[in-house]
């Protein structure tokens, strides 16, 4: 696919990060600690029995808890989400958590509730997200995707190293035939001429492949049925098939993108 | 009196204001001439005194030299960031300034820093603010623009803290402007701002929601603004001057000033008149005149066969990715505001219509409006009032941070919109047996390659226990705080060390060099705002006297019965015994003790100054000297 990007030797690429002296092992956020244990405890302030992130006898901002994004929001690991009701706590939950309505109270309690609505917002952003949601349960559930993951596409891109591709059967053909035109049009592109047939097929089957990249976010909610019901069903069997479903349909995605991109950046856009 | 006043504070490029909420609105106060606005221009003049505001703008013109404007767009900037400024705007950068050091600028002999001349005009608000609260004001929230990314946040909040400010919020400018406007009509739905300043240009999309503004997208340009249309009004005239009168002023200090001045007043008038007249003196006498019609101004700073070339168009993309961004289409969105003196340009107006399909709002004054936004943002912070109930700001990081990873390559860890506070924690190891530092290249922007995005800091993880390669596991978090700045610590899992992080800003001081620079430092606030105050009272009590024994020689006088004369001269001795004396509270007490015990004398005073004004005779006949509108005998006196 792509080479490095101009102007980078590989060689180069090797000085400056052993330079830097630094290895990223693990470039994905770290999911706040998988606890399914308790999300309670007692408030440091009025010793209330069952403050979460507030205490709701007092009100005091309480220490984090080693919490999962979805037990923060007091849910289960279900996909299927009530998305006007997550908007609802995210807006209580503020409305106790904010640094701006905690900047009168001492320290401690500041630095809590900078860390609690920090966490608090990063939880909403990748659960209001379908896909965010997604693979964070993924990873919550053992599962790296970090193969397809962007940072891994680019890094790829501007090393020259072969990123590992995933093989997509259904879509062999006419991948092949979209990565012909592109040739033939970065060729074209070199000898100063213009195709505008060939512009619009390739227009056309992006077209295409923009359709199949929304029909997946719609084939995605059967996945979070199929994990829901698992989880209720509390079958092992189930949810891996459930994961195994979701793996495949990031992974098919994640390539149609790379697919548009690629297209997008030939046709200068 | 509420020492724990908190005031809000609008820093701009071209004007800077100070507000605070006087029950259940807010208000600006004005600085000692009663005007609103403090020009942000500071000077030196040749006594080395530093003079901000009004009273330093005609140094711009007399000694350009010693005179500097617009420095917020050299906050938190390098040496490199800044050469297409240099060329338009007259900064005259100090000769020994060294490659990555914190820029200094010349005013005379001496050079300051950015954050410094910021400080100088936030000094000015303080001081306008404890005048008006006669206590002193050492708590601010201080807006900035909304795209203003780490470094120019902390080279803002380092201007407060050198000002002898306590910087309890940074608030985006637009969001702030939104806080002021949702005070009075408080619905739900969505709200784009369109903030063009002076220096910068700012939108932000808000989903208001019973009290909560959401912002979910901001964008910008720190470098967009009025001062740039002016710098192209300059060139037309420098171009003219140059071709039909055969002189080159372009280098000529002065010059440049004053044809700067004539052109933002014909920017100005152009608003709202079909044409205007700019006229400049030259030096050795020449008058340049031109005429420039609103029409010709339009297709200046819009030419619509070169949109690369259209300050107004610079402004569209920005609109649209917010839009994009937001996922909403123009017609979603319900309500617009616009904020920012460059938006009284007609033409202006016209491409926010046309951009999101809505009439801008414009009742509030664009001057103004971010500077009474800071100071709701200021009310909601020291506990809210009824006013306040309810409203809470969520705003987003407007740049994605990322960090520097093998190959050159940003990995974005925080994505640009993301509601602040917002975190992402990276775990690295070591690629060396033993190696005990780790070096962390942190980066704002959205640009894949390093190279092309913003340095914010280098941080050396240090004191990582020695072990072979790849074993240690050092957790780093990253952390935006509510003011979009960025926190790091970091921590090594195996021997569960906290791992040191040495800052090394890419632009912008250190905190010793902050500490250094502190004008007022907070201990000795409190001591400065007394002698001060101190003052004040000594000059109102002269002032208090003097207005007596005028009172002593008017016919009213004569109308007082000895009880009341008595009680008036053992007043007045009472506050002469005290008026030399250091006690603010007594001099204070005597003041306010004559003040009331003068009163009939006061209302005999105005009764007679009228009725030898209606027996025909004129007013300075009338032993009041200054007329009717002559204050109150012991009003409240003007101090320098």
């Amino acid at each position: 696919m792509r080479a490095r990007a101009a102007g980078e030797s590989p060689a180069a690429t090797q000085a400056r990060s052993r330079k830097q002296g630094l290895m990223a092992i693990d470039t994905s956020k770290t999911i706040a600690t998988a606890g399914s244990g308790d999300t309670t405890a007692n408030c440091w302030s009025c010793g209330d029995m069952r403050a979460a992130q507030f205490c709701h006898a007092c009100g005091k901002v309480q220490p984090p808890l080693p919490v999962n994004y979805f037990s923060f929001f007091g849910l289960p690991r279900k996909l299927n989400l009530d998305m006007s009701r997550l908007e609802r706590d995210f807006y209580e939950l503020s409305r106790k958590l904010h640094p701006d309505l905690n900047a009168r109270a001492d320290k401690r309690e500041q630095e809590w509730s900078l860390e609690q609505s920090s966490l608090l917002n990063d939880a909403y952003r990748t659960l209001k997200d379908p896909i965010k949601r997604t693979q964070y349960l993924l990873r919550l559930e053992g599962v790296e995707l970090e193969e397809q993951s962007k940072t891994a596409t680019e890094r790829a891109r501007t090393s020259g190293e072969v990123k590992k591709q995933i093989v997509l059967p259904d879509l062999l053909e006419e991948v092949f035939e979209l990565n012909m035109q592109l040739e033939e049009l970065r060729a074209n592109k070199k000898m100063g001429e213009d195709d505008p047939a060939l512009v619009r097929d390739l227009e056309s089957h992006k077209a295409q492949f923009e359709k199949k990249y929304e029909e997946l976010a719609e084939e995605l909610k059967n996945h979070w049925d199929h994990w829901d019901r698992a989880l209720d069903l509390d079958s092992a069997e189930e949810r891996r098939d459930a994961l195994d479903g979701m793996v495949d349909l990031l992974n098919r995605r994640s390539y149609i993108r790379n697919l548009v991109r690629d297209v997008n950046e030939a046709l200068g856009k | 009196m509420s020492t724990d006043r908190i005031v809000g504070i609008d820093l701009g490029t071209t004007n800077s204001l100070v507000a605070f909420m006087q029950g259940d609105r807010p208000v600006v106060i004005p600085g000692e001439d009663g005007v609103n606005l403090v020009p942000s221009v500071v000077a030196l003049d040749d006594k080395e005194q530093i003079i901000v505001g009004n009273a330093a703008r005609k140094y711009l013109i007399e000694t350009p030299e010693r005179a500097v404007y617009s420095i917020k767009r050299l906050m938190g900037r390098g040496i490199e960031d800044i050469q297409q400024e240099l060329k338009l705007f007259p900064f005259r950068l100090a000769e020994d300034l060294q490659p990555g050091e914190v820029l200094r600028i010349r005013l005379g002999e001496k050079t300051f820093t950015p954050p410094e001349i910021s400080a100088f005009v936030l000094r000015q608000l303080k001081r306008n603010a404890e005048r008006f609260f006669n206590a002193p004001v050492t708590k601010a929230v201080i807006t900035v623009p909304a795209y203003f990314n780490d470094a120019q946040r902390q080279a803002t909040k380092d201007a407060g803290r050198i000002a002898g400010l306590e910087v309890l919020r940074l608030v985006n400018e637009p969001t702030a402007a939104s806080l002021a406007y949702g005070l009075d009509k408080k619905q739900n739905g969505i709200v784009a701002v369109y903030d063009l300043g002076g220096g910068t240009f700012d939108v932000s999309i808000l989903k208001l929601h019973d009290g909560i503004f959401e912002v979910v997208a901001t964008n910008g340009d720190t470098h967009l603004g009025g001062d740039d249309i002016d710098n192209l009004l300059i060139t037309i005239a420098l171009d003219d001057i140059r071709g039909d009168m055969g002189m080159d002023v372009s280098r000529n200090g002065e010059a440049v000033a004053t044809i700067r001045k004539a052109v933002i007043e014909a920017k100005i008038a152009l608003s709202s008149q079909p044409a205007t007249s700019l006229e400049v003196e030259l030096p050795g006498g020449k008058h340049y005149q031109r005429t420039i019609t609103r029409e010709q101004f339009e297709q200046l700073i819009d030419p619509p066969d070169a949109p690369e070339a259209s300050i107004l168009h610079r402004t569209v993309g920005p609109c649209k990715q917010a839009l994009e961004d937001a996922g909403l289409k123009p017609e979603q969105i319900d309500e617009v505001v616009l904020v920012g003196g460059s938006t009284r340009i007609p033409k202006v107006r016209a491409l926010v219509e046309e951009l999101f399909r809505r009439t801008p709002h414009t009742d509030l004054n664009p001057d103004e409006v971010v500077a009474l936004g800071a100071a709701v943002q200021a009310n909601i912070l020291s506990g809210g009032s009824e006013a306040t109930e309810n409203m809470l700001l969520l705003d987003v990081t407007p740049l994605s941070l990322g960090i520097e990873v093998a190959g050159g390559v940003t990995d974005k860890i925080i994505l640009r919109n993301s509601t602040i506070p917002a975190s992402a924690t990276q775990h690295y190891t070591t690629q060396v047996d033993g190696q005990t530092n780790v070096a962390i290249h942190v980066l704002q922007g959205e640009r894949e390659l390093a190279k092309d995005c913003r340095s914010l800091a280098r941080f050396e993880l240090k004191g990582i226990p020695p072990m072979p390669a790849g074993i240690p596991r050092v957790e780093v978090k990253f952390l935006i705080d509510a003011n979009g700045i960025l926190h790091v610590s970091a921590r090594e899992q195996r021997s569960g060390k906290e791992a040191e992080t040495e800052v090394q800003p890419s632009y912008g001081l250190t905190d010793e060099q902050v500490e250094s620079m502190i004008l007022d430092s907070f201990d000795s606030a409190e001591e400065d705002f007394r002698q001060r105050q101190l003052i004040e009272a000594r000059n109102e009590a002269g002032t208090i006297m003097a207005a007596l024994e005028k009172g002593k020689r008017s016919p009213a006088w004569r109308q007082l019965n000895t009880d009341e004369k008595k009680r008036i001269a053992k007043m007045e001795k009472s506050l002469h015994a005290v008026k030399g004396e250091d006690d603010y509270q007594a001099i204070r007490d005597a003041i306010d003790a004559l003040n009331q015990g003068t009163m009939r004398l006061a209302e005999l005073m105005m009764d007679t100054a009228v009725s030898t004004a209606l027996k025909g005779k004129t007013m300075d006949q009338a032993d009041m000297g200054e007329g009717p509108d002559a204050p109150h005998p012991v009003a409240k006196a003007e101090f320098e």
